[in-house]
């Protein structure tokens, strides 16, 4: 893996400041296996909880009998839906989901009731040993009948430009795409403690604490102060942790039976507690004179929400606004709807409603460019959007850098792969199994562009609060914004030491009584929401130390003026405390009219992915043997963090491409196992070579860009490109299955 | 009651019933760096090395485990330092979320151990029962790439 950035980093005057890649301070506990996970956490006297979850897609419950279960010694408490104290419903817009059953399971898996036991074991047994009675009741899950009955969650009717535009050429195509797990690798866990005078504290894995906290006091029928939320430590997230999972059933739980109580699910429980990607199903039509200039493109976009709203709203809205890419054209008319049925949730996946509609934008894009008899590379350049120029769907103009052009040139340009896979076998799709030999093996390149929104969007107040407080030994930041992994802990202190000269500085993660929201950790929009507050709150405690020491620069040793400290931290700090909150806002947005126009998005971010893949066509056989990038990433802060991003990023877009899928029969998931459920290992990951695109965006700490959902945007269109490329075959639906490869 | 020899130190243990080694070690012995994950045997991250092999401690009964020696990511390095794999992991951004390190941190440790210069694809072989899902793994093997090219 090597960078290339176009711009040269800018040098910061303090070690480990922006632009260069300090290690992360979490690194050394993490990799000693000290760093203490949400399923990590223990109190005298804990108690374990266990969950009782429906095995049918839809069923009325007719009974619930605890007395089994309460009959095992050991047994504290068994609660359903009688037992919450407060709002019976939860859920991030609209409260539509019980907390637990209501008399009626809508999905398979959804919780009816929970246990409390004195370990791990009785607890499963005690919840197995609950007696309900269902009956089962015809369950929808065809998401083409539920837009036929009506039973939607939100349609989006996008439209702009004169509706008669026609081109010349036109092409038509019909796709489809899975659902998706975001298969973190730590389960959801948590531990709630209660405080003996009616309130509790809970420790959990999630990714914005002050949301869910929102949820849970309200259920709890408590004051927002009796319940507090703090971050533990999170194994990873994708979107999996923005729904509340166990966080009410916890607190219950601790309230109830006065004891600590700690929960954590095992993977198949992981499957079925958190949302997934929408399975989505998209027509699509483009139409474009001969010279390749794209006039006008309809799509209707079906997304299943499943039993639930969640975030279904926000996935179809940004389905829709994105639904033709980074590029120009006259006249548009989308349709999204996400559609209400038995199937288990959906919701927040990295790339969020931008990622189905890439895989079949960018096939269309292919297609006219074969139609037109031109090259599908230079077809998306004459066609790619700027900044200054308006989105064809919101009809916003672009603000800031979207360099659509430089991203799809820069890729282009990086040399590809040798010809071939060698001799090596293990080379060879299939593996060391021997299942193939290089001569059956054809090669094929594929090339998609994406794009997103950063940050919340339609008129959300979307602000991150942090607090900068200086001390005798450097900065300390507060913030409440969840480290999922991502890095953000170590892009927070070189901001800090960046702004002022400081070198040390702690991040601290409070809780939810100690400071105002962070928001949500998600839409690619920490670095530039947290980052944004940490910058401007650093800014003003320099100042005021400067101030007070009468001018000079500041370092870690204190206030300089000529080379020489002229005052310590210390004593800076002698006539009172130096320390700024700051509530970070971005550039308003407006709700969308009636026919989805207006600025909605707060900024943009494109990257392209061109992969490259051995196929051995006969027997199905896939091996994604490179992806390259070009990613508009506004300032590199991190440049190692960055790439890890780019590549984690890209590998689940390859995982979506060729293996993942949660398969639901019924509403009922088949494959709620990492032995069912393939994740790509090692041996499945390409290299990854990058360029990194850095052209200042209009907000945000020294024109960064979030660059988290990028890299899954366009990667999965890329290699099934490339997959079509060597096969000849039309392949419209994610993932591509051996047997598509090979049309069996 | 079983009799356990953990990252040097004697451990006595009475699992119940089939409880797994992985159990064991996190609930009873207090050694929560080695993760829980698939529960199947699927992506490593409750990675020990017993009596030199390398085990999904979630794998083996901890009745099983009776007289053996384990090694877990707390014992991979003395107090305060770090073993190479661990360095080399931490120096070339190769944690994120950190919840699949301790198992990679066991797998590389055992792999070099045998072969201390493994080419790229050695490496690969060695940790494809170690899923990561947020990595990529490239900065994981570039890690353990430099690592088997260092001078010993």
């Amino acid at each position: 893996m090597t960078t290339t950035p176009t711009a040269v980093p800018t040098t910061t005057a303090v070690a480990g400041g922006i632009g260069t890649s300090p290690l992360r301070p979490d690194g050394i506990p993490k990799v000693r296996g000290e760093f203490a996970f949400s399923g990590d956490l223990h109190e005298e006297g804990m108690l374990w909880g266990a969950t009782v979850r429906s095995p049918h897609a839809r069923a009325r419950i007719l009974s619930i009998d605890p007395a089994p279960a309460l009959a095992i010694p050991g047994v504290h408490a068994v609660l359903t839906q009688d037992d919450v104290p407060g709002r019976k419903t939860c859920g991030q817009a609209v409260k539509d989901q019980p907390v637990l059953a209501d008399g009626e399971t809508r999905f398979w898996g959804e919780p009816v009731a929970v246990v409390a036991a004195d370990d791990a074991e009785t607890a499963a047994r005690a919840a197995a040993a609950v007696a309900v009675r269902y009956e089962p009741l015809d369950a929808l899950t065809d998401p083409g009948e539920a837009e036929r009955q009506g039973s939607v969650f939100r349609t989006m009717h996008v439209v702009n430009g004169d509706p008669d535009r026609r081109g010349e050429v036109v092409v038509e195509g019909y796709y489809e795409t899975g659902t998706i797990d975001q298969a973190m690798l730590g389960t959801e866990a948590g531990l709630a403690v209660p405080d003996g005078e009616g309130g509790v504290d809970l420790y959990v894995a999630t990714q914005w604490i002050h949301e869910d906290h929102e949820q849970l006091y309200a259920s709890l029928g408590v004051e927002p102060g009796a319940a507090r939320i703090h971050l533990s430590g999170i194994g990873g997230a994708f979107g999996a942790r923005e729904d509340l999972t166990l966080q009410i059933h916890l607190c219950m739980l601790a309230l109830h039976t006065g004891r600590p109580v700690k929960m954590v699910l095992d993977r198949a429980e992981s499957f079925a507690a958190h949302v997934h990607r929408h399975p989505s199903r998209m027509w699509y039509r483009h139409e474009a004179d001969p010279d390749g200039t794209l006039v006008r493109v309809e799509a209707k976009l079906i997304f299943d929400g499943g039993a639930y709203q969640t975030t279904s709203h926000a996935v179809i809205a940004n389905g829709a606004y994105f639904a033709m890419g980074p590029y120009h054209c006259e006249s548009v008319d989308v349709v999204g709807i996400a559609t209400r049925t038995n199937n288990p949730p959906n919701g927040a996946m990295r790339g969020f409603g931008a990622v189905q509609v890439c895989f079949a934008y960018e096939a269309q894009m292919d297609k006219l460019a074969a139609a037109l008899g031109m090259d599908p590379i230079d077809l998306r350049l004459r066609n790619a959007l700027d900044a200054g120029d308006r989105l064809p769907t919101t009809g916003q103009v672009i603000e800031g850098a979207f360099p659509v052009a430089e991203v799809i040139r820069s890729l282009a340009a990086m040399p590809l792969p040798d010809a071939g896979p060698g001799g090596d076998p293990r080379h060879l799709p299939g593996g060391a199994g021997l299942t193939t030999t290089a001569a059956d093996i054809r090669r094929g390149v594929g090339f998609a562009v994406g794009f997103k929104n950063i940050a919340f969007a339609e008129s959300f107040d979307d602000y991150a609060e942090a607090r900068v407080t200086l001390t005798p030994d450097g900065l300390l930041v507060e913030t409440a914004a969840a480290e999922v992994g991502q890095g953000m802990v170590t892009v927070l202190q070189q901001i800090a030491r960046t702004a002022t000269g400081i070198e040390q500085v702690e991040v601290a993660f409070v809780d939810t009584a100690a400071i105002g929201s962070a928001g949500s950790t998600s839409a690619s929009r920490q670095t530039q929401m947290t980052g944004g507050a940490v910058l401007e709150a650093a800014e003003a405690v320099r100042d005021e130390a400067l101030r007070r020491a009468g001018g000079g620069t500041l370092s870690g040793e204190g206030v300089l003026r000529d080379g020489v400290v002229v005052a310590t931290l210390a004593d800076v700090l002698a006539e009172g405390p130096i320390t700024e909150l700051v509530r970070f806002r971005h550039p308003p947005t407006t709700a969308p009219s009636e026919t989805g126009q207006g600025d909605l998005h707060a900024g943009f971010s494109v990257a392209a992915h061109r992969a490259v893949v051995d196929v051995d066509p006969d027997l199905g056989l896939v091996r994604v043997v490179q992806v390259d990038t070009a990613q508009d990433v506004g300032k590199a802060l991190h440049p190692a963090a960055l790439v890890g991003q780019l590549e984690g990023g890209i590998l689940q877009g390859v995982g979506m491409a060729v293996m993942e899928e949660l398969r639901i029969d019924d509403g009922v998931v088949r494959n709620a196992s990492f032995t069912d459920y393939l994740l790509p290992t090692i041996l499945d990951a390409p290299d990854v070579e990058a360029v990194l695109i850095e052209e200042p965006d209009h907000w945000g700490p020294f024109g960064a860009k979030g660059v988290g959902e990028p890299p899954t945007i366009s990667s999965t269109a890329a290699v099934v490109a490339a997959i079509r490329d060597a096969t000849g075959r039309d392949l419209t639906r994610a993932p591509v299955r051996p047997e598509d490869v090979a049309g069996v | 009651m079983i009799r356990l020899t953990v990252n040097g130190i004697e451990h006595t243990a009475e699992p119940a019933g089939a409880e797994s080694l992985l159990a064991t070690l996190r609930d009873r012995l207090g050694l929560a760096g080695s993760k829980d994950a698939c529960e199947q045997g699927e992506c490593g991250s409750c990675s020990v090395i017993m009596d030199g092999e390398l085990v999904c401690s979630c794998l083996v009964m901890a009745a099983d485990a009776d007289g053996s020696e384990i090694t877990t990511v707390e014992g991979l390095a003395p107090a305060g330092e770090l073993h190479p794999v661990q360095r080399a992991l931490v120096e070339a951004h190769g944690v994120q979320c950190g919840y699949c390190t301790p198992g990679f941190a066991v797998a590389a440790a055992h792999l070099f151990e045998r072969e201390p210069s493994p080419s790229a694809d050695d490496i690969k072989e060695a940790l494809s029962g170690n899923i990561c899902r947020c990595t990529g793994y490239g900065a994981i093997l570039r890690a353990l790439t430099g690592l088997a090219g260092e001078e010993p």
